[in-house]
């Protein structure tokens, strides 16, 4: 249990970044940066949070912070880990070191699987924060792997003959978990102290963690900035995004929803699914109320929990 | 903002960036068209839009908070999550 | 002075990259590298060294995991060949631009298609602009010499670049030769510990790999450049340094038998030992010929290669690696605008060769240095590309 009173003043994520107004990441990295528990140093996969909070000269990051590519957040890490590693075994560094892999949906469920997945199975010690604004954001909103069925994106638009996205989200967390990793979980912003504890938790873990958190991004899923957390707590209110934990390959679920909210609640917030709303897409709109539905049911069973 | 720009001879090696937190230097606070002022009579210092907002725009005092308006974007998620209402957002005079 | 034995290129670079202290090593196997890091690997397993290997699940995954490793100041080694080079290709001007030293052994092989396993220059070519320092070694020797005098030149903060060690796929990978190698201490002694110049100690925070917009781009890639350029000074003071440890003498390039030329050949890697054998067996008919053997490909060394050329008439640069739409290839071009550069007018000619681990002979070389001799006699190139060996 985290005590907002309690976190510390100091911001490690400083203010005079040009992230959107209102967006869901900067909110995340602030809460991340409050969880942390000693030396850190994070790695950024190219994105919206990389490329809006280091406009050269200016940086908002107060620790360690390395950028290299695009879809190898993961693998900088492991290198990161394993030279901190063997510098302490050579009695040339003295400290353990946090290592946090920071990257979008981008960087992690398509051209950073990969490296994710080498990761994992390597069992490097460190932590990787998805979060996930469910599209390329950066890029302009094309989409992603992690896009739900039927948004839709410059890449995956809104069409007389297809619309909106036609495939479905990625599992990201059962990937994760079928590299036997010790801890995994998801999480949104809404929820600060499920997620800070969850940091913290992860940062505890000695071997890889995975936290996936949803990032409400207003410009790319098309709702007022102000409402950024609103549409963090209602995609979990209406179990669109379940939040649970994976320890050591069991299933725990964190946010129970007994009376969810109706789907169309959140999808009304956003315009990304406005079209789901015309008859010619009703069929789109049923299946992803449909996925919705599966997909909280086979987490909920997973997690032993009785719907 | 509009310092000079260093040469080749002067930056860091390898575009490195050696100040910490350097973008505290670039006041993002004329990106707004609102602005939330907040009535602290009514906050109850719950932290809530402290927490909440993106840029680290709300300052923690010893019984309520304050906007810092250097940096606020004015996206209005402090005055949509306050639980009392004592926040509202203002239109910019320009 | 040393050991004597007997290792395959693969093994020689191995040995060097162990007695070197080596930190960490991220690689992907391919061949013809993987004897490097199945030795290194070896190395590591057997305690013979104190390092983290880390098999990862791809070239391009090696290179980035190198550059983590090397931004927390440890010593950094790498190792690939053709694809794998390709895959990396992103990840080596990030590595050269924010200034990691690392060094990469690489076991040049023919880029596909079609896919081919055997040893050309056309990986380390279609990356000579990454802002690396490249080096070619002509045998086992060479190889395992460099290796040691890269991690010094690369870890130099008047330099803090990545360095290629590159060996010809096959040709010197694979083969045996006698290597002279030093003791352990005097490795340790010439190369000690890296004492980098900026690292991402947490608690003195950096952030790096910035976005740079074009207001600052250019000035933090022209002060890479001159690193690369002033590396030269950095690789002749090492190579000083070098000699007077093992008693072998190197340098940007060697010239043999160039003083009174009238014809020459300048040719990287294992080519160059055919040549010089060519060259002295042309020499006793009476033949004036040279070779010139550039070393240090990258940053190109070009008030040594106008010294080496002297007051040559002709010259046949060999290429193995095609620029495929350019007037002439890698190596030429260079020598090209070198003589242009220095205001030198004579006669060039490149011949295409070797592509696909294809042999080339020394009665092929013979019949080069000929042509190149009629062209000193005449003044006059006949044909300025030459493919060697190709069947029509």
């Amino acid at each position: 249990m985290v005590r907002l009173q309690d976190l510390p003043v100091e911001e490690l994520f400083t203010s005079g970044h040009r992230l959107c107004a209102g967006c869901g990441a900067g909110t995340i990295m602030r809460m991340t940066m409050k969880a942390l528990r000693g030396p850190t140093v994070v790695v950024n996969a190219t994105g919206c949070v990389e490329v809006a909070s280091t406009i050269y000269p200016y940086s908002s990051w107060k620790v360690s912070w390395v950028h290299i590519a695009f879809e190898n957040a993961a693998a900088v890490a492991s290198g990161i880990e394993a030279a901190y590693k063997v510098l302490r075994r050579k009695g040339l560094w003295d400290k353990h070191v946090d290592v946090i892999a920071i990257a979008g949906d981008g960087g992690t469920f398509d051209i950073g699987i990969q490296a994710l997945s080498g990761a994992l199975e390597r069992g490097h010690d460190f932590l990787y924060i998805c979060y996930d604004n469910e599209a390329y954001m950066n890029t302009g909103i094309q989409r992603s792997g992690a896009t739900p069925h039927g948004a839709a994106t410059t890449t995956s638009p809104a069409g007389k003959k297809i619309p909106g996205k036609p495939e479905f989200k990625k599992d990201l967390i059962g990937i994760c978990v079928a590299h036997g990793i010790e801890y995994a979980a998801t999480a949104s912003p809404a929820y600060w102290n499920d997620y800070i504890t969850k940091v913290r938790k992860a940062l505890e873990v000695n071997g890889p963690a995975v936290i996936h958190v949803f990032a409400p991004c207003p410009t790319g899923m098309r709702f007022d900035p102000s409402k950024s957390m609103e549409v963090a707590r209602l995609a979990v209110q209406t179990r669109y995004w379940p939040v649970y934990e994976v320890e050591g390959g069991k299933y725990k679920l964190n946010i129970r929803v007994p009376q969810p909210k109706p789907l169309l609640d959140f999808l009304k917030m956003q315009g990304r699914f406005a079209h789901l709303f015309q008859p010619e897409a009703q069929r789109e709109l049923e299946a992803l109320q449909r996925w919705v539905e599966d997909n909280w049911k086979r987490i909920a069973a997973l997690c032993g929990e009785l719907t | 903002m509009s310092e000079k720009k260093l040469g080749w001879k002067s930056l860091p090696i390898g575009g490195y960036l050696l100040e910490p937190g350097s973008a505290m230097k670039y006041k993002t606070g004329d990106w707004r068209a609102f602005k939330p002022v907040i009535d602290q009579k009514k906050c109850i210092n719950c932290l809530l839009c402290w927490i909440y907002c993106p840029d680290s725009a709300i300052i923690r005092l010893e019984k309520y908070v304050e906007v810092n308006y250097d940096y606020c974007k004015g996206c209005g998620i402090c005055a949509n999550e306050c639980p009392v209402k004592c926040i509202t957002m203002v239109e910019e005079e320009r | 002075m040393g050991r004597v034995m007997g290792l395959t290129g693969n093994e020689a670079i191995a040995y060097a990259v162990k007695q070197c202290n080596v930190d960490v090593v991220a690689a992907y196997p391919i061949t013809p590298q993987t004897i490097m890091v199945e030795v290194i690997s070896e190395y590591v397993y057997n305690g013979e060294i104190d390092a983290e290997y880390i098999c990862v699940e791809s070239e391009h995954s090696a290179l980035s995991a190198c550059i983590g490793a090397s931004l927390t100041g440890a010593r950094v080694f790498t190792a690939t060949a053709s694809q794998g080079l390709a895959l990396m290709h992103e990840m080596l001007y990030i590595a050269s631009g924010l200034r990691c030293p690392i060094v990469m052994g690489v076991a040049n092989r023919a880029l596909s298609a079609p896919l081919n396993i055997h040893g050309d220059h056309s990986d380390m070519m279609g990356s000579r602009d990454c802002g690396w320092i490249q080096i070619y070694a002509e045998n086992p020797q060479e190889a395992y010499d460099w290796i040691i005098q890269a991690f010094k030149i690369a870890e130099d903060h008047r330099v803090l670049l990545p360095a290629s060690i590159n060996i010809d796929g096959f040709i010197l990978s694979h083969s045996m030769e006698k290597v002279e190698v030093l003791e352990d201490e005097d490795v340790s002694k010439f190369l000690p510990p890296r004492k980098p110049l900026i690292t991402i100690d947490p608690t003195k925070p950096v952030t790096v790999g910035a976005l740079c917009l074009p207001d600052y781009y250019f000035e933090v890639k022209f002060q890479q450049l001159q690193a690369l350029r002033g590396s030269l000074n950095v690789i002749r003071e090492v190579n000083a340094d070098y000699e007077a440890l093992s008693g072998r003498k190197y340098g940007f390039l060697e010239a043999y038998a160039m003083d009174d030329a009238e014809a020459a050949i300048i040719c990287l890697g294992s080519t160059a030992g055919t040549a010089k054998t060519v060259a002295m067996a042309l020499r006793k008919q009476g033949k004036k010929v040279g070779v010139i053997k550039p070393w240090v490909y990258r940053p190109f060394p070009e008030e040594e290669l106008i010294k080496a050329i002297g007051d040559v008439k002709a010259i046949a640069v060999l290429d193995r690696a095609c620029s495929f739409g350019a007037p002439f290839n890698a190596l030429c071009s260079d020598v090209i605008a070198t003589l242009y550069h220095y205001g030198k007018d004579l006669r060039v000619f490149n011949c295409l060769y070797g592509l696909g681990g294809r042999d080339i002979t020394p009665s092929d070389l013979k019949l080069i240095f000929e042509e190149a001799l009629e062209v000193a006699k005449t003044g006059k190139v006949k044909e300025y590309m030459k493919y060697v060996g190709v069947r029509e």
